[in-house]
């Protein structure tokens, strides 16, 4: 790889898969603030503005799509992508046991957790970005489409908002991880301990 | 998942990179469910509102579109009004030309009826029950000439303006409403005074309602001018085919 760690860190993300991450945190927390603002009653009514964050929201949301696509011209983006796709006999285990999500069940560079939520979020870009467009565009379609697709919006954009909550939280609890995704190194320690699959790989 | 073809990199599939692709079948697969949804969404759609409106009534405030009003301020919240001071005023092609206070208008013929709320977004609340002075009689109380040609509505919330035809106006549908639901109206329904006009479209029935103005022409209102109807019936314009509101 071309980015040579400090001594005692495995280089776990390379800066064009950091500045992916950041730049679809900071679109997809534009979508969700301006969702909760177009949303929720209670919001709408402390912030109102409504035409400004409709715009935040449909431009954030045609915006989401370009850095995953920006970061597919990225070998070690593609990379993992792979290794998010694809679920080990050690993932089903470390999924089926609580216990071993301490790190008894050594995976490779991600765990089944990270694996679903990578997939779950990829498969809500592309079906909000769809429903997004009927209702952009929705002279278009007709209104049977229409109210589908705004169901399917509305629904789908709660179960991200609860996810995305469970995916921050999961990163609050665990500093190295963030500093992982932040500097793009991680502890040969943390690596053994978390994935320890890919620790054993990165160092052969 | 993007290209296949690996040229520059000696390595191929990175080791843990084996098993069953969980991931891709999620995609599909949510690609498929998101494509039934859009799809038989309306169905549904009325069937989770109606369950969570009886079963959590309390829920609809907080989860998408249950069963309920959803609101859309244009502007920084919700404007302000004193109760006292608030008048509604009728102006222009008028021969006596009018500031209401809420006690005038309570003073006028008061008209109930219960009818559906259609939003030209999709959503609907059947069965409003709704309050207030028809506009044909508040328009005969200011002495409107009846072949004036239009009215506008404006909104003391600042942006929101409304038109309709003067025989549109003339309807025994068209509501200055001050109750809904038995009550005063609240804030977020358009407090003090908002209109109703029950056979169009929720645009056309302006919240916070502070000026009428009796002339000659349509001039078309804010959501008019970002693109939607004029005359908004419900089912026949906006490219919407709703069932009529009951």
């Amino acid at each position: 790889m071309s980015q040579s760690p400090e001594p005692g860190t495995l280089l776990r993300f390379t800066s064009a898969e950091r500045w992916t991450h950041r730049t679809l945190g900071i679109l997809m927390g534009v979508l969700l603030i301006t969702a909760a603002v177009l949303y929720l009653p209670g919001a709408s009514a402390v912030i109102g503005n409504r035409p400004l964050m409709r715009n935040a929201h449909v431009i954030s949301g045609f915006l989401l799509p370009i850095p995953i696509i920006v970061a597919c011209f990225f070998w070690a983006f593609r990379q993992d992508l792979r290794r998010l796709n694809r679920f080990s006999p050690n993932d089903w285990k470390w999924l089926r046991s609580r216990r071993n999500r301490g790190g008894n069940t050594p995976v490779g560079k991600f765990n089944a957790g990270q694996k679903l939520n990578s997939a779950f979020v990829l498969g809500s870009i592309i079906v909000l970005l769809v429903t997004g467009l009927v209702m952009y565009f929705n002279r278009f379609f007709p209104d049977d489409l229409r109210t589908g697709s705004t169901f399917v919006h509305d629904w789908l954009a709660l179960l991200v908002a609860i996810v995305t909550a469970g995916h921050i939280w999961m990163a609050y609890g665990d500093a190295t991880a963030r500093k992982g995704m932040r500097t793009g190194s991680v502890p040969v320690e943390w690596a053994e301990q978390e994935h320890g699959q890919w620790a054993n790989e990165v160092r052969s | 998942m993007c290209f296949s073809k690996e040229v520059e990199q000696p390595l191929k599939s990175p080791p843990d990179a084996t098993g069953a692709p969980v991931g891709r079948r999620i995609v599909l697969g949510m690609v498929g469910l998101g494509a039934l949804g859009i799809i038989f969404g309306r169905t549904a759609s009325q069937a989770v509102n109606s369950t969570v409106a009886t079963a959590a009534p309390g829920l609809s405030g907080v989860l998408p579109g249950t069963g309920g009003f959803r609101i859309y301020t244009v502007t920084n919240g919700y404007p302000e009004y004193n109760v006292d001071k608030y008048r509604l005023t009728v102006t222009g092609l008028v021969s006596s030309p009018l500031s209401l206070s809420l006690a005038d208008l309570t003073e006028l013929p008061q008209t109930g009826m219960t009818k559906d709320f259609q939003c030209v977004t999709g959503w609907r609340v059947d069965d409003v029950p709704w309050s207030g002075v028809l506009l044909s009689d508040v328009l005969t109380a200011a002495g409107a000439d009846p072949s004036a040609g239009a009215l506008r509505f404006i909104s003391f919330d600042g942006a929101y303006t409304e038109s309709l035809t003067m025989e549109q106006s003339l309807r025994p549908d068209v509501l200055v409403a001050t109750t809904m639901f038995g009550q005063p109206i609240t804030e977020e329904h358009g407090a003090p005074v908002r209109l109703y006009v029950a056979p169009m479209y929720g645009y056309k029935s302006i919240k916070w309602l502070s000026g009428i103005e009796v002339g000659k022409t349509v001039v078309p209102g804010y959501w008019e001018e970002r693109g939607y109807s004029v005359d908004a019936w419900v089912g026949s314009s906006n490219g919407m085919t709703d069932e009529p509101i009951t």
